[in-house]
């Protein structure tokens, strides 16, 4: 049975905080996942690699390892798996657990999805001139060069708002995302 | 006079005297329980010696009631009733209560487990005392088989049957027998040329003195019991009359209408509209199909019958109806592939060169629509690079959760063809390698050599979406190379997938139509799966081949084999035993309301119209005891659970709640209030 | 037929286009579109990534205020992502129950709860072929796209993953390429067509996303299309708008424009471009749709019959399409 070697707490834990992933246990290794992946050779380690570290307890190399943060949730992974792992899903989980522990060193993915929950927070909508230049200001502005010129070819197409949408009601969002908030394991 | 009861508590090493205090209920079972002359436990029952034990104390002690409190009947309720019938006692008047599935296996509570034993050893003597003598039925059993599927599992078994004597009724669907080993080119670990091998049991078939072979034909309808069956067999209409019919083949020769051959050529080559599957077919009579015959479409042509010398076509014939009475059946009816357009990312029927394990053996067969050149769908081209993909719809969720048994042995085969007739580099993509049996590790090892690339990774998709250098024109192979864990994408000409191997598309008919099961994967259902492979729950129909899971070519035989062997042994033995545990009607009590004839699962049951009363075949009861329990007016008896042996367990198991009323007597006299009370039944029961 | 309308965040800006082109032809094709009120972002591939209780409560807001409006049972959302995050949430939830309830634990600090199953989540693409219908819009075509080589390109997240309910085959779907038929275009057959287009790996690391980028415009402009037509906001962006990035990357010289679905059928019924947005895209649709109505639409070839010698295989037989 799983989760009764002292190696397995991690294993358990992966498992627990992704609903469905029960299946991980049944992994055949068969490396479909790690073959479908767009961004698999941009990986320190492939999907199914990272599943092999996971059921031996290497916990930091897992959540020190960039995968997750490769992943695209193409969803290609989950719609092949032959043992029906969501793995997509893992990876997202694998994502909050490397916040949580401040473990993944490169900080742009995992900034970037916090500037951009961060507008969500405060406005209910995603503002993206907002969080654009929140971001990319402070994660090597001088590689960005491409963004000027894209930002103002969108600005000119009228795809971009200068300011940011606000919904009614973010009162109510703010309540209900801060509730969410305190039950999630801190 | 009172009856001799003598109860063997097993400890089954310490499966039951680890949990139940054997010794304690033993002697228990001595001191409190009512006609108990002799109580023993012992450490196995089963053994030789334990078994002597039993015989020894019938002889010794006149016991003439036995109840083994051990295991499950299932296991070992033979082993002893054969004991008790070698000491001269009737073995229906030994009774087995299951102390491990029912007690010692299922709570780790060793005071409720020896309550509960001594509970189910109070119902065990309470019911055996009241047990009769009863003795089986014999039926005569038909010393004509019938096999249904031509392949190389129904081929072997109808020659051994015939050889050995005895008149086998060949039914195969097809215009020829041959099965799926027909269509392949050479066969593993041997490379021996399957139809090398196959075409001489194959003629052994042809014109053998005891073998009736009806090809074209189906099995219609299945109606008797083991000994008797009777089958209702169509002939299908061939359009040609095989008593004129030479074989000259020129109506094939002649017909203008060429289609995709679906069924023996996978779809990768050609037949006429009437036309021989392959050239040894077996018998060697064309067949006309109507669905693509110029004649039956618009009324034209008739090209065959101008060019017949013999006159043998007939446009008029139909299709005919026989029936057969044999006394045995076994089922050969052989697996389809997987329709690998079910995982679309492989391309196979979109992109021209992929393709499956059955269209690749034809290719190879020399017999076949290439001449046994290895091309690509061109025609033309040969690969210089080949992928082999293995566990297309195996071991997968999302299509069949199973290991197809040959697949990697097939790719392995599959490699050395290709490379010994192209020089083709050859790349298998695997999960796992299979060569389990004898030879095949070796023929692994021997393609390792011969120079095959083997990567570890389960196949990602098929593309010609080309990307990297070297990858224009080429179909790419996508696939994580897990031994070193990288992402790796293959350029080759040609695509092979080794698909799943399925249960035919109407297995399910097919079982029911035999009366036997089939698993949830859809094959049917053997006996046990480890004792015994080939005989099914139904006595008399019996599975040989792939029909009963994946296997290779001489699993196949062993199994086709293993069948016939049963069989003889029925029919040498002339007659078989029916279980007298069934039901039978009183047809005095009986009114003729006939509700029990639609509620028997096994159709056992008719109405006699002349006397207004129903009637239990007892061959085909099989003593369920549907019947006894809806007769409103009690009329029907199964034997072995009569009424008063039923009460009689059931007082025994609430021996301490009905200690006031008595032992021994199925009546009540009227409880004292403390006591459980089983009331009376309505009516008198029949017995 | 009347749907709960869930715009999304791209389509109120980055997206302007496709909300134009869908309010535009909702009338002629007889969807009425009710924007569902006070609507909040779908959390994207962002939310999940750091807190799921509170990713799982901002979808269950908007799944929620829709069942409460109750202007239909069906919510209809042309972004991919925003259709994914929304039935993916109510599948869940009918799934996990301690999910369930822990969502519906947070909506309840709102004043809010959602029942799972009682919504159905459908992409605006699935809408229009499934309840308009091909045969209903080709009635309506009044400018056929005859001249015009698109490359139907669906991206991920339309087709996977499929949680019992996805209508479309997760790899070789077909239904956006027969409605592009049915508006008179010629369609190429765009083996990458579900092949990710890289989402927010733009952000996170620029060279895998333009390679991602890249592969799908040399696939598309090996098949000669003029235009790759879309069904999500997000792959509009990476192939318009980073179009001159990945050409710059790469020494490449793609000119491909990339146009919403919408925007197709819409000129199909011969509404004026503008009115759809046209004009907006980054890399201009301008000189492809010239061609519209301009070269002469070929006949097939007649089936050629096999001839004696020919020792072409045959090709496997298709199954039919669903």
């Amino acid at each position: 049975m799983h989760g009764s070697r002292a190696s397995d707490s991690f294993l358990t834990e992966v498992i627990e905080s992704t609903p469905g992933a029960e299946t991980l246990i049944t992994c055949l290794q068969c490396g479909t996942c790690g073959g479908s992946c767009p961004s698999g050779p941009d990986m320190d380690h492939t999907p199914r690699a990272l599943f092999a570290m996971i059921n031996a307890g290497m916990r930091d190399e897992v959540l020190q390892s960039n995968t997750p943060w490769y992943c695209v949730a193409c969803y290609y992974c989950m719609v092949r798996c032959p043992k029906d792992i969501p793995i997509t899903d893992l990876m997202y989980s694998l994502k909050r657990m490397a916040v949580r522990e401040k473990l993944y060193d490169d900080r742009d993915a995992p900034d970037w999805s916090q500037s951009f929950i961060g507008m969500v927070d405060n406005y209910g909508r995603s503002f993206e001139l907002g969080l654009a230049t929140r971001y990319h200001l402070t994660h090597h502005p001088l590689k960005k060069v491409g963004v000027g010129p894209l930002a103002l070819d969108m600005l000119s197409k009228d795809r971009m708002s200068l300011r940011p949408d606000r919904i009614k009601g973010i009162d109510q969002l703010r309540a209900i995302l801060d509730k969410a908030k305190s039950m999630e394991a801190a | 006079m009172a009856e001799r009861v003598g109860v063997y508590v097993c400890h089954c090493g310490s499966n039951i005297a680890g949990v139940v205090d054997v010794g304690g209920v033993a002697q228990w079972a001595k001191d409190n329980l009512e006609d108990v002359a002799v109580a023993r436990d012992y450490k196995f029952m089963c053994s030789s010696l334990g078994q002597e034990l039993i015989e020894q104390d019938i002889k010794e002690q006149g016991l003439t009631r036995v109840v083994v409190a051990a295991c499950s009947p299932h296991l070992h309720e033979k082993t002893f009733r054969k004991a008790c019938a070698n000491a001269g006692l009737n073995p229906y008047l030994c009774h087995m209560v299951s102390l491990r599935e029912q007690v010692s296996w299922v709570t780790t509570d060793k005071t409720a487990a020896s309550e509960k034993a001594k509970a189910m050893i109070s119902a065990g003597v309470r019911r055996v005392v009241l047990h009769e003598e009863l003795e089986p039925t014999e039926v005569p059993v038909n010393p004509t088989t019938l096999v249904v599927g031509g392949g190389i599992a129904g081929i072997q078994a109808s020659l051994e049957l015939a050889d050995a004597g005895y008149p086998v009724y060949l039914v195969e669907r097809e215009p020829s027998i041959g099965g799926h080993m027909a269509q392949f080119d050479k066969t593993f670990p041997t490379l021996d040329c399957a139809a090398c091998i196959l075409t001489p049991k194959m003629s052994d078939v042809d014109g053998h003195p005891n073998i009736h072979l009806m090809s074209y034909s189906e099995v219609e309808e299945v109606t008797g019991y083991v000994g008797s069956f009777t089958a209702r067999i169509r002939k299908k209409a061939r359009y040609i009359k095989e008593a004129d019919c030479t074989g000259c083949g020129i109506c094939i020769e002649k017909c203008p209408k060429k289609v995709v051959d679906e069924v023996f050529e996978a779809g990768l080559g050609y037949r006429k509209a009437i036309y021989r599957p392959f050239p040894q077919a077996i018998p060697k009579f064309p067949v006309l199909d109507t669905a693509n015959c110029t004649y039956f479409e618009r009324g034209t042509c008739r090209a065959c019958e101008k060019f017949c010398p013999t006159g043998a076509i007939d446009f008029e014939q139909a299709d005919e109806y026989l029936d057969l009475d044999v006394g045995n059946i076994i089922l050969a009816t052989g697996y389809d592939l997987f329709d690998c357009a079910k995982i679309p990312q492989y391309g196979y029927g979109r992109l021209a060169n992929v393709f499956t394990s059955l269209e690749f053996e034809r290719m190879c067969n020399a017999a076949g629509p290439t001449e046994g050149k290895i091309v690509l769908r061109d025609g033309i081209t040969e690969p210089k690079s080949v992928a082999l993909i293995h566990c297309v719809g195996s071991r997968d969720k999302r299509h069949h959760p199973y290991c197809s048994a040959v697949c990697c042995m097939s790719a392995l085969k599959f490699g050395h063809l290709v490379m010994e007739k192209t020089g083709a580099d050859v790349t298998s993509f695997y999960i796992d390698m299979r060569p389990l049996h004898k030879n095949y590790e070796e023929f692994y090892d021997r393609l390792q050599q011969e120079g095959m690339h083997f990567i570890r990774g389960r196949a990602a998709e098929v593309t010609d979406a080309a990307r990297l250098p070297g990858e224009e024109g080429k179909l790419i192979v996508q696939a994580e190379d897990t031994l070193i864990g990288r992402q790796r994408r293959f350029p080759v000409d040609m695509v092979i997938l080794l698909g799943a191997l399925q249960p035919r598309a109407d297995a399910k008919e097919t079982a029911v139509r035999f009366g036997i099961s089939c698993s949830i994967d859809g094959w049917f259902t053997e006996r046990h799966p480890k004792l015994d492979p080939v005989a099914t729950m139904t006595d008399g129909v019996f599975i040989a081949g792939t029909c009963q899971g994946p296997k290779d070519i001489p699993d196949s035989v062993s199994q086709g084999a293993a069948a016939s062997a049963r069989v003889q042994g029925m029919i040498t033995t002339g007659t078989v035993l029916i279980e007298p545990i069934i039901a039978s009607i009183d047809e005095a009590r009986c009114s003729g309301c006939r509700i029990c004839n639609n509620l028997c699962p096994f159709n056992a049951i008719d109405y006699l119209e002349a006397k207004g009363v129903s009637s239990i075949n007892a061959a085909l009861c099989k003593g369920c005891g549907t019947c006894v329990a809806a007769c409103p007016a009690m009329a029907i008896t199964g034997a072995h659970f009569n009424y008063a042996q039923i009460t009689a367990e059931l007082e025994g198991i609430l021996y301490d709640a009905v200690r006031g009323n008595g032992f021994g007597s199925p009546k009540r006299s009227g409880g004292d209030g403390r006591h459980a009370v089983i009331p009376e039944p309505a009516l008198e029961p029949a017995s | 037929m009347r749907y709960a309308y869930y715009p999304g965040c791209s389509l109120t800006h980055s997206a302007a286009p496709y909300d134009l082109s869908t309010r535009a032809i909702a009338g002629p094709l007889g969807l009425a579109l009710e924007e569902i009120e006070d609507w909040n972002c779908c959390g994207a591939t962002e939310y999940i990534s750091i807190n799921k209780a509170a990713a799982y409560a901002l979808v269950g807001r908007n799944l929620a205020l829709a069942a409460q409006q109750g202007v239909s049972q069906d919510v209809v959302a042309p972004c991919s992502a925003c259709y994914l995050n929304l039935r993916k949430v109510d599948h869940y939830m009918g799934k996990y129950p301690d999910l369930r309830d822990q969502t519906n634990q947070s909506l309840a600090a709102g004043g809010l709860h959602y029942d799972p199953g009682s919504l159905r989540i459908r992409h605006l693409l699935n809408v229009v072929v499934e309840d308009v219908g091909l045969e209903a819009i080709k009635s309506k075509v009044t400018r056929p796209l005859d001249g015009l080589r698109v490359a139907p390109y669906y991206g991920c997240l339309i087709a996977r993953p499929q949680l019992n309910g996805g209508s479309i085959d997760p790899e070789y779907p077909t239904h956006l390429d027969h409605l592009l038929k049915n508006l008179g275009a010629e369609v190429v057959d765009f083996p990458l067509k579900t092949h990710c287009c890289g989402g927010h790996m733009t952000q996170i690391s620029a060279d895998t996303a333009y390679e991602l980028i890249r592969r799908l415009l040399h696939n598309a402009a090996e098949y000669e299309a003029d235009l790759i037509v879309t069904a999500c906001p997000m792959c509009q962006l990476n192939l318009d708008a980073y179009q001159s990035q990945v050409n710059r990357h790469f020494g490449t010289g793609y000119h491909l424009p990339v146009l919403y679905f919408t925007q197709m059928i819409g000129l199909a019924l011969g509404m004026e471009p503008a009115a759809l947005g046209i004009g907006r895209e980054v890399v201009s649709a301008a000189p492809a749709l010239k061609k519209i109505g301009k070269v002469a639409p070929e006949t097939p070839a007649a089936p050629r019959r096999r001839k004696r010698d020919d020792k072409a295989l045959p090709m496997p037989r298709q199954r039919e399409e669903a």
